[in-house]
């Protein structure tokens, strides 16, 4: 299953400039494993040493937040586009 | 590691000097970064923040110099992210309201200390939104931006498109399509763009983030995004002033609303620095967070003893806190504990007894934020958990005219008379 991956600023260093990748996986966690095969170094930007997202990570599945819906284990659908973005302030 | 400057973003940002600033270092690990228009950790997507070269050593000029400023936020310049002139420019002036001595209320409450109210709704746009934006003004000339942007539940639109209009700079602003008509109204007024998402305030600020990181968002600063680090440090002057009105003393307790936790946690930033400077006394202080019912995130995490908040689909009048995924909600629980203090909610019937209360007994209306802290207030000395015989600050953040929608049903004339002195004694109204 192909899905499109858009990277924020500060990971564009391991996608060498690229603002949207593909990967492949079912699950958000083949994704990032996918994604971590193609990007060396990624990987361990978004998930910490117990192999959970970190804290100030938000990640969305085709606008939901997969914390709403089953973490690292929702469904990447093919097609799907999957947003990694920063915790931001308040308004 | 390096400054990435984020798309779009001016190229030779690196070496502005904005006044004490030396450096933005990650809440998280510590990691350093020059200043620039930056606000995530590039090793573990942490909250930057802005980390300070303070005077050391006189604490008395420091204080007079404070003293003799103006009654606005720039009589702390020198504890802000902020070029020297920085009065000299046009900016909307924010700060310095009232620190309302609120006896009748105490008395209502049981309260035996003195029970204070700080009154953002004071400010030009009348919430405390003009603070922080009035720092993140500054970052945006800094930094060369020409659009200035933000994402809000609606204080913060208003202030920015009056911050905007001000500095000359061109406003674009986004909210959820569904906010109270007095925000819409003022996020307008100013002449900048205004634009309603279809969605959420999380989903707005999902939008932005997107936008910054995009060649459509080159010259945005968006002052709660990546502008965030200069922005945040504006909420640390509501600590620096409730002190300075106390007399250069610290509050034993305080009670703050929270969105996205970011006011609450500058202003243990505020106090820490006024107490490292030798301006306040050392002293313990219990910081308190409230939230709606509605949209109680970081209280279900106090009350079950986690460290992480889960987000939740925010379902509450008080609009302005409805954040169902705050980005500092990790820090106030942090804050809350260490302090001793808690984090509280209150549903929406008490929101609006609390409005009504703080109105009736102190003349004060508040929007439906400051109806959080002060319904969180009742509920807190109610249950035991604040101590009412010490002293205490309550936070009114907004004003009551922004949420007419929230009191509107349940106010209005207590009687309807014909224009004559027997309708009138026929009322009971004679004293
Ligand atoms: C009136 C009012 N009070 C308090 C807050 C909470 O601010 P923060 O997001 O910094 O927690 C907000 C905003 O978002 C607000 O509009
Ligand atoms: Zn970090």
């Amino acid at each position: 299953m192909s899905v499109n991956v858009r990277i924020p600023t500060i990971l564009r260093t391991y996608t060498g400039g690229q603002a949207e990748v593909s990967a492949e996986g079912a699950t958000l966690s083949e994704v990032l494993a996918d994604l971590e095969r193609n990007h060396t170094g990624i990987g361990a930007r978004v998930l910490d040493d117990a192999g959970k997202l970190r804290r100030f990570v938000n990640v969305y599945v085709n606008d939901d937040d997969v914390r709403f819906e089953q973490g690292l284990e929702t469904p990447t659908p093919d097609g799907a586009g999957v947003s990694i973005i920063p915790a931001v302030a308040g308004g | 590691m390096a400054v990435q400057a984020a798309a779009g973003t001016p190229a030779d940002t690196v070496g502005v000097s904005l006044g004490p600033a030396a450096a933005l270092s990650c809440r998280e690990c510590g990691e350093r970064t020059p200043l620039g228009p930056v606000f995530a950790c590039e090793a573990c997507f942490g909250p930057l923040e802005i980390a300070y070269d303070f005077p050391g050593g006189d604490t008395e000029g420091l204080r007079k110099r404070i003293e003799a400023g103006p009654d606005n936020i720039w009589r702390y310049a020198p504890l802000l992210p902020v070029p020297e002139d920085v009065a000299a420019k046009p900016n909307t002036n924010p700060g310095f309201t009232k620190l309302v001595r609120a006896d009748r209320l105490a008395r209502e409450l049981g309260v035996t200390g003195s029970l204070h109210i700080k009154d953002d709704s004071g400010n030009p746009t009348h919430s405390f939104k003009d603070r922080v934006v009035a720092i993140a003004v500054e970052a945006a000339r800094a930094f060369g931006f020409t659009t200035l942007s933000c994402s809000s539940t609606g204080n913060l639109a208003g202030a920015v498109g009056a911050a905007a209009a001000r500095a000359g700079l061109r406003s674009c602003v986004f909210i959820p399509h569904d906010l109270e008509q007095g925000k819409v109204v003022m996020a307008a007024v100013y002449g900048g763009e205004l634009v309603g998402i279809e969605g959420n305030y999380d989903d707005v600020n999902r939008f932005c983030s997107e936008l910054i990181g995009d060649p459509a968002g080159e010259g945005w600063g968006f002052v709660n995004v990546n502008l965030r680090p200069y922005y945040a440090e504006g909420s640390k002057t509501l600590a620096y002033e409730i002190c300075e009105q106390l007399g250069w003393r610290l509050p034993d307790q305080l009670v703050v609303p929270i969105a996205s936790g970011s006011q609450l946690t500058k202003i243990d930033k505020g106090l820490k620095e006024l107490i490292a400077l030798g301006l306040v006394e050392d002293r313990p202080y219990r910081i308190f967070g409230a939230q709606a019912e509605g949209c109680s995130p970081v209280s279900r995490a106090f009350k079950d003893g986690h460290d992480v908040v889960r987000p939740v689909r925010p379902d509450t009048i008080a609009k302005s806190l409805a954040i169902g995924n705050p980005a500092d909600g990790p820090y106030v629980l942090d804050i809350a504990r260490r302090t001793g203090g808690a984090v509280e909610d209150v549903d929406d019937p008490r929101i609006v007894d609390a409005i009504k209360l703080l109105a009736r007994t102190e003349g004060i209306f508040a929007e439906t934020a400051g109806g959080v802290t002060v319904g969180v207030t009742k509920k807190l000395i109610e249950e035991g958990r604040l101590d009412p015989a010490l002293t205490t600050v309550v936070l009114n953040t907004g004003d009551g005219l922004k949420t007419l929608d929230a009191v509107a049903p349940t106010t209005g004339p207590t009687a309807v008379i014909r224009p004559n002195l027997d309708s009138f004694r026929e009322a009971g109204l004679a004293s």
